[in-house]
């Protein structure tokens, strides 16, 4: 059975409550506490990323399988400014917020896959995959 | 990787269990030793966290909830930790790979330089050039010809490093271009300046001193632009005079005319050029003056000029505990007879 949750993201609430339903899936699928905690980080960082940058989005998380192998996938997607320069904000020690926050090499660190689509004022979807091991 | 983690997970009960029951200074070592392991095999905060709290949770039956709950929530503010841990990783390796290229273009560069030998009866010639980083700003020259002419020249990007090197090699390159003007200095840095100020920022600059010496004539014609003066001297009196130097330095108008000085040689005088990498160091806070080089040098002239610029170098390296602030290049240039 495949469930989707979507979240509205225009708001710090909904930044939790993304949390929330991607830990929940987690733990439903059987990540352990030490990945569930990883897959709420990228699940916050995204959808901070959101938040500070395009204001509004959505943030949709899923189970997904791959030949017998389960995961958790989870995509943001925003209509906002989009990403000048793709290659310098997954550059490490590159943060536009100054500091703040693991930024998106660090999603892709805690994920095990991760693509970026993104189109100068058309805005930006971000998918990332964790799999179960 | 499961097969450590199982062991690790044996081990950390095994000190835990130890420690719980007697305390001890030597399981806080080992703890501590063990930290290290761990940190090699890319273990994280958070990951050492979990490993604590489920060691925890099987030692200890009814472990109160509430200590469970908070290893959450540390688990959660590790995460951070842990992250940041991995991205220094990553730069750690990024920068070792920037330092190995960074090796293979100080190779490079050094095979810019001059590395025949010279084997004159007339002439006892001598220099080092030793980079303050890896790469050097400095750059020396030393030509001879099938007449016995020699053409020295010791030239310092303004600026260090990476750029300071780049910038080097084109006037390398462009001098390789001008042999017809060998043995002319002025007419040289003339050319090289239109070469230079059509080539590079504005905001860098070259200065460089280029001498030829004829050993017909015993003269040591020589110009300078903006370049460190350097050192003349004179046997039969025992004394250093300073080099004369006048002249702009390299790539800041098109149209320079450089001045042209010679010196009378006679046997045992010599030449003495250097960057100021060689007198700009110091020592304890104090610079290193240009007294102070002379007399290092007079300490060692009756060595081969070889010698003498590597025992001054040691000299004044260990006076700077082995720091040096600026790129340094020493050539001498002595008549023997």
């Amino acid at each position: 059975m495949q469930v989707q949750t979507h979240v509205d993201i225009h708001s710090e609430w909904g930044i939790v409550a993304a949390r929330q339903a991607g830990r929940k899936l987690a733990r439903e699928i059987g990540f352990g506490s030490v990945d569930q905690a990883r897959i709420t980080t990228a699940i916050s960082e995204l959808a901070r990323n959101i938040y500070l940058y395009a204001n509004k989005g959505q943030i949709y998380i899923e189970e997904v399988v791959n030949s017998g192998k389960r995961g958790i996938k989870i995509v943001a997607k925003d209509q906002g400014p989009g990403i000048k320069d793709i290659r310098k904000v997954m550059e490490d020690g590159y943060t536009t917020s100054g500091g703040l926050g693991a930024g998106l090499p660090g999603v892709k660190r805690l994920m095990d896959e991760f693509t970026i689509d993104s189109e100068l004022n058309n805005g930006t979807t971000i998918t990332s995959v964790k799999w179960l091991r | 990787m499961e097969e450590t983690k199982l062991s690790m997970y044996q081990l950390y009960k095994e000190m835990l269990n130890d420690y719980l029951q007697h305390k001890s200074e030597h399981v806080l070592y080992s703890a501590q030793q063990l930290s290290k392991e761990m940190l090699e095999k890319d273990m994280s905060p958070e990951e050492m966290v979990s490993l604590h709290i489920s060691v925890f949770k099987e030692m200890v039956e009814d472990l109160p909830e509430e200590v469970v709950d908070s290893f959450e929530l540390l688990l959660e503010v590790m995460i951070g930790y842990g992250l940041a841990h991995r991205e220094f990783m990553s730069l750690r390796d990024r920068q070792r790979q920037l330092d190995s290229e960074l090796n293979v273009a100080a190779q490079m560069q050094e095979s810019l330089l001059p590395h025949e030998e010279i084997n004159l009866k007339t002439l006892d010639f001598g220099v080092i050039s030793v980079p303050s980083g890896k790469m050097s700003g400095d750059y020396y020259h030393y030509i001879q010809d099938e007449n016995g002419n020699m053409g020295v020249a010791v030239a310092d990007v303004i600026g260090k490093g990476v750029p300071a090197a780049m910038c080097m090699s084109m006037i390398k390159y462009a001098m390789d271009s001008l042999p017809e003007q060998r043995l002319q200095p002025a007419a040289l840095l003339e050319s090289l300046n239109r070469v230079v100020e059509r080539n590079i920022a504005d905001d860098m600059f070259i200065t460089m001193v280029y001498g030829s010496y004829d050993p017909k004539k015993h003269n040591f014609y020589y110009a300078s632009a903006g370049h460190e003066p350097g050192f003349f001297y004179n046997a039969d009196t025992d004394t250093f005079e300073e080099l004369e130097t006048k002249g702009l330095v390299l790539g800041i108008t098109p149209k320079v005319h450089y001045e042209e000085f010679s010196l009378s040689l006679e046997p045992g005088d010599f030449v003495v050029l250097l960057s100021d990498g060689v007198t700009e160091g110091r020592t304890e806070g104090e610079f290193i003056e240009r007294d102070d080089i002379t007399k290092l040098i007079r300490k060692y002239k009756h060595l081969p000029a070889q010698d003498i610029v590597n025992q001054v170098f040691r000299e004044l390296e260990k006076m700077q505990d082995f720091h040096l602030r600026d790129d340094f290049t020493l050539l001498i240039l002595r008549r023997n007879v």
